[in-house]
């Protein structure tokens, strides 16, 4: 009876593997807090030294035209106008997903709905295949493929933004069809049945109610491969043209703001006014992803409160 | 556990006017046969209760009457509908759908307001006239006594509705279709005894009109709500006659263990 008592009062090895486990997820759960709070404040520190210590206005960087960080402009402060590369990443976003979203949702639905075995197998596999090809195979694909069929069929030099959505087009694909498949395998079977035996078609199930109901998952789907192809730097430098002008038509070189990064970020020295504009740019991009996963988070909100 | 004869069978055929028919159908899952020699007569403007243990294939057999097996089951055998054997390719599936409705197990309301949800099939045939649509939602609702709780929030989602409340709006979707058959799927195994005696009221209104045939694992309940009612075991059709005399003369040692719970 005694012994009862002690054990009971006492810790055991259970509970110590439940503080040790707990210890350990907390240390890895903080970890990655600390280290998504460390890169928040280096970006935005280095970032805002553009508008702090160069003392650049936020309008002509956002608005200015002009991106020649080491010259100095005629208003007499360096021409870092960052509107060019604004407007064309947010063009190939929005071009690619639209151009992407068709293509993935009839996938999906072919995979998840038409051929749930031929397409599981066959079709699955080689979606995320694509997922896993390393972008710069994308890019010198479209630099070898795309740029000259491109010149052969508009003229001009093949880069441009339409080259640039075709490369992302494909890079989003995946991300699109995958994302979407899951949310379609997440309507309930019962509203299949529910509208079959209403004498509803398979294309009327499909399209009224099937679709609808996975519409949260698709937008955020959408929306994923739209962050994808606003990051995604490499392969869209090698066939964007990387020249920081106004895109003036589908083929005009031009520069998006990942592309720049990088093939700015090897040729300027920290601290200096080119390295810091550049900094901007990076935080112009952390700015958009977070607005893409608070955006997510929304119609993920939205989506359940229907339910 | 007791040997029973399969082949000893007691199947009446009612002398009102069949709305429905089956003439020896058989159901197989691959290689599995789930249902043997099935041969029943619904008569119109009744309800037709089948009773059996899990298993026993009266769901089975239900889903083959508006042909919601096509796609999981072979299903053998004749299934008459006008004078038609609606268990042919040829057949037009979704316009015997219409006729012979289905309510399930689960409440499954689509994730639309409720109008919508009685709406959908209208629009799918075509009709969009705003008047003729809200009528439709209207009769449709009274005639599943859902309309006075629900009247003043049609544009509300279905899925804020209660169990009860959603089951009576599939039936209310069901009828807005003007079917002549209605099949329910243990329409009230999810559901509490209120909701329950809800649903049993609506139904029995409904006879007058409808022809029902429910699936059901309650015993009390096919007796209180029943006129036929047929009992399945193990995928045959062994007792079929009127409700009253099924549950005091049962013909079949079966039957007789399965309804005084002296079973297996």
């Amino acid at each position: 009876m005694d012994r009862m008592k002690q054990n009971l009062h006492q810790a055991s090895k259970a509970s110590y593997q439940d503080y040790f486990g707990k210890s350990i997820s907390l240390f890895c759960a903080s970890l990655v807090g600390m280290l998504v709070v460390a890169i928040l404040y280096f970006v935005m520190t280095r970032g805002l030294a553009t508008f702090t210590q160069n003392h650049i206005s936020l309008r002509s960087f956002l608005l200015g035209q002009t991106w020649n960080p080491t010259q100095i402009g005629a208003n007499g402060q360096p021409e870092v106008g960052a509107l060019p590369m604004i407007v064309t990443s947010l063009a190939v976003t929005l071009l690619a997903a639209l151009l992407a979203t068709p293509f993935a949702v009839g996938v999906a639905l072919f995979v998840t709905e038409i051929a749930p075995r031929r397409g599981g197998q066959l079709l699955q596999p080689m979606i995320e295949l694509l997922v896993g090809i390393p972008s710069v195979v994308y890019g010198f694909i479209g630099l070898s493929a795309l740029v000259p069929l491109m010149r052969h069929l508009f003229g001009g030099t093949g880069f441009g933004i339409l080259t640039g959505t075709l490369v992302l087009f494909v890079m989003v694909l995946p991300t699109i069809t995958s994302l979407a498949s899951d949310s379609l395998r997440a309507v309930p079977l019962d509203y299949h049945s529910a509208a079959l035996a209403l004498g509803a078609t398979r294309w009327q199930m499909l399209y009224k109610v099937v679709l609808r109901a996975a519409l949260p998952g698709i937008l955020t789907a959408v929306i994923f491969g739209m962050a994808r192809a606003f990051g995604e730097a490499l392969a869209v430098q090698m066939v964007i043209g990387n020249a920081v002008l106004m895109p003036k038509g589908w083929l005009t070189p031009t520069s998006t703001l990942t592309s720049q990064l990088t093939t700015g970020i090897g040729n300027t020295t920290l601290g200096t006014l080119p390295n810091n504009v550049l900094w901007s740019l990076a935080l112009i991009l952390l700015v958009m992803s977070l607005f893409f996963n608070s955006l997510v988070r929304f119609i993920g909100r939205r989506g359940r409160m229907q339910k | 556990m007791q040997t029973y004869q399969y082949d000893q069978t007691n199947i009446c055929q009612p002398t009102l006017a069949p709305a429905l028919a089956t003439r020896e159908l058989e159901v197989f899952y691959g290689d599995k046969q789930a249902l043997f020699k099935g041969s029943l007569q619904f008569p119109k403007h009744r309800i037709t209760a089948l009773i059996g243990a899990s298993g026993s294939g009266k769901s089975t057999f239900l889903r083959c009457l508006n042909r919601m097996n096509d796609r999981v089951a072979t299903v053998k055998g004749r299934i008459l509908y006008h004078d038609t054997d609606i268990n042919q390719r040829q057949i037009n599936v979704y316009q015997v759908r219409r006729q012979i409705s289905m309510v399930f197990q689960r409440p499954n309301p689509f994730a639309k307001s409720i109008r919508e949800n009685i709406a959908f099939a209208l629009k799918q045939q075509g009709l969009h006239d705003r008047a003729q649509l809200a009528a439709r939602v209207e009769t449709s609702l009274k005639a599943a006594a859902l309309w006075d709780e629900v009247k003043d929030e049609l544009d509300q989602s279905a899925l804020a509705l209660s169990g009860g409340q959603q089951q009576r709006l599939c039936i209310a979707r069901c009828l807005a279709l003007a079917p002549d058959i209605l099949l329910l799927d243990e329409p009230a195994s999810a559901l509490d005894p209120i909701s329950t005696a809800k649903i049993e009221a609506t139904l029995a209104a409904l006879r007058h009109d409808y022809t029902i045939i429910i699936v059901t694992h309650n015993m009390q309940q096919a007796s209180r709500i029943a006129d036929y009612t047929a009992f399945f075991h193990l995928g045959h059709i062994l007792e079929y006659s009127e409700t009253e005399a099924l549950f005091t003369r049962p013909q079949i040692k079966v039957t007789e263990d399965y309804i005084s719970g002296n079973f297996g």
